[in-house]
């Protein structure tokens, strides 16, 4: 079969993407040169903590079903929550995070998804708040007052606030009662968790809680 | 030449006979038929299995040790023990005989009960008969499966709460030293919700009449299963 113009051209273009692949950089594996580590550091401790990950997700998806204005409003509260509570633990000392309080987020915040709850604009907004306020504070804290302390926190914030604005926004989109029901499941998922993560932390592991 | 024939053909799907018209593509006459493998089909393979061998994913030289594996382990446990296998898949199947609201509502109990057997088991509360509940479990959802049992949605829901505490005593607290409490958790009931998705997804065969006939085989082959456990508890 005879090759049309675009076709025969593919090998030129093969060539142009090899040679591209094959040009060699600087690996940049510790991203000290670029000047944006801290930045992504936060934003990927952020997203492999599932202990701060999922309580934003559950409250994203919580704000979610209620509709756009809660989704917006949990939107600005939780990372500016977030950010308030992280400098305020910069400035203290050390702190560990407390797996039974862990514990009670995923319960908290799981059920009340599950359960679809009706809840009003002001107690999202104020769960928004303290969510935003604990876990700032604890990551905030665990940073201590470093160089790069503050961009760690403003990529992680950053993170935060993509979170939810993606669950949120693809949540407030559903119409079919079937997803809805399936995000309310992601709830109960969230809150056998939360069970499991309670037993763990009142029996004290053999490994980590986290 | 046919110039009337309109497909609505995406525009990224490349045709030699095409010629881009509007938000459609217009087919110009008949194509004729092309040949099983031609040049451009190898040189076309050919460039997408280069590309491919030349992505290169990033090495991960130095994962946290046992995070990942925690996740990991908790995804597998579920899946690596048949009597958990059958019980939960058993619970969909049920559900979509059922129909709404069990269907969803029998796996949303099933986890968060099964995570309070877990707890329950992580706290020292000692729970006796385990493994002979576990195989009941097998027998009875099995046998409700098998002749599309209709009790009242509370006493269903009940049932598989009983059930789902004896799995998450016995499996929920099985973590290996090293691993992420938390990371297996989250596993663990993710498996286990993937077991009932996989249940109701079976179950909608149910529509038709050979999948009722079906489900019901389905349901006695968990119901045999769990006399197998059950047997074998007693052997123990």
């Amino acid at each position: 079969m005879k090759l049309t113009q675009n076709q025969s051209q593919i090998p030129i273009y093969a060539a142009v993407v090899f040679a591209g692949a094959m040009y060699p950089l600087a690996a940049e594996a510790h991203l000290n040169s670029t000047g944006m580590g801290p930045i992504y550091d936060g934003l990927m401790h952020f997203l492999m903590s599932p202990e701060d990950l999922v309580p934003v997700l559950a409250l994203a998806l919580l704000s979610g079903l209620r509709g756009a204005t809660y989704g917006r409003r949990t939107l600005f509260v939780l990372p500016a929550a977030w950010l308030l509570g992280g400098l305020l633990g910069l400035a203290a000392s050390a702190s560990n995070g407390n797996a039974i309080m862990s514990a009670v987020w995923f319960l908290l915040l799981g059920g009340l998804l599950a359960a679809d709850a009706k809840l009003s604009l002001r107690v999202t907004a104020a769960l928004a708040c303290l969510l935003g306020l604990y876990h700032g504070y604890l990551n905030g804290a665990g940073l201590g007052l470093t160089f790069s302390s503050a961009a760690v926190l403003l990529g992680l914030i950053f993170a935060v606030f993509v979170l939810i604005a993606l669950a949120a926004a693809f949540v407030v989109q559903l119409r079919a009662s079937w997803a809805r029901i399936a995000v309310r499941v992601a709830g109960s998922w969230i809150f056998a968790s939360g069970l499991l993560l309670m037993g763990w932390a009142v029996r004290g592991v053999r490994g980590r809680v986290f | 030449m046919n110039r009337g024939l309109v497909s609505k053909l995406p525009l990224w799907v490349p045709h030699p006979f095409a010629k881009q018209k509007g938000g459609t593509i217009e087919i110009l006459g008949v194509p004729p038929k092309p040949p099983l493998l031609g040049w451009d089909s190898i040189i076309r393979f050919t460039t997408v299995i280069a590309l491919v061998f030349l992505c290169t994913p990033l090495a991960f030289a130095h994962p946290q040790a046992g995070e990942a594996k925690g996740f990991l382990t908790g995804i597998k446990h579920p899946i690596s023990g048949l009597d958990h296998v059958l019980a939960m898949v058993a619970v969909g199947l049920w559900g979509a005989q059922l129909g709404s609201p069990a269907v969803w509502l029998l796996p949303v109990a099933f986890p968060m009960v099964m995570a309070f057997g877990g707890m329950l088991g992580l706290m020292g509360v000692p729970l006796p008969g385990i493994e002979y509940g576990i195989a009941a479990s097998a027998i009875l959802l099995g046998v409700a499966v098998m002749f599309e049992a209709r009790p009242p949605l509370a006493i269903a829901a009940v049932l598989v709460a009983i059930f789902a505490i004896f799995h998450g005593h016995a499996h929920g607290t099985e973590l290996p030293p090293g691993q992420s409490g938390l990371l297996y958790s989250m596993g663990f009931v993710i498996a286990t919700g993937c077991l009932h998705a996989v249940g109701i997804t079976i179950g909608t065969v149910h529509r038709w009449g050979w999948g009722q006939k079906f489900l019901r085989l389905a349901g006695a082959i968990v119901a045999v299963g769990g006399m197998f456990f059950m047997w074998r508890a007693f052997a123990a």
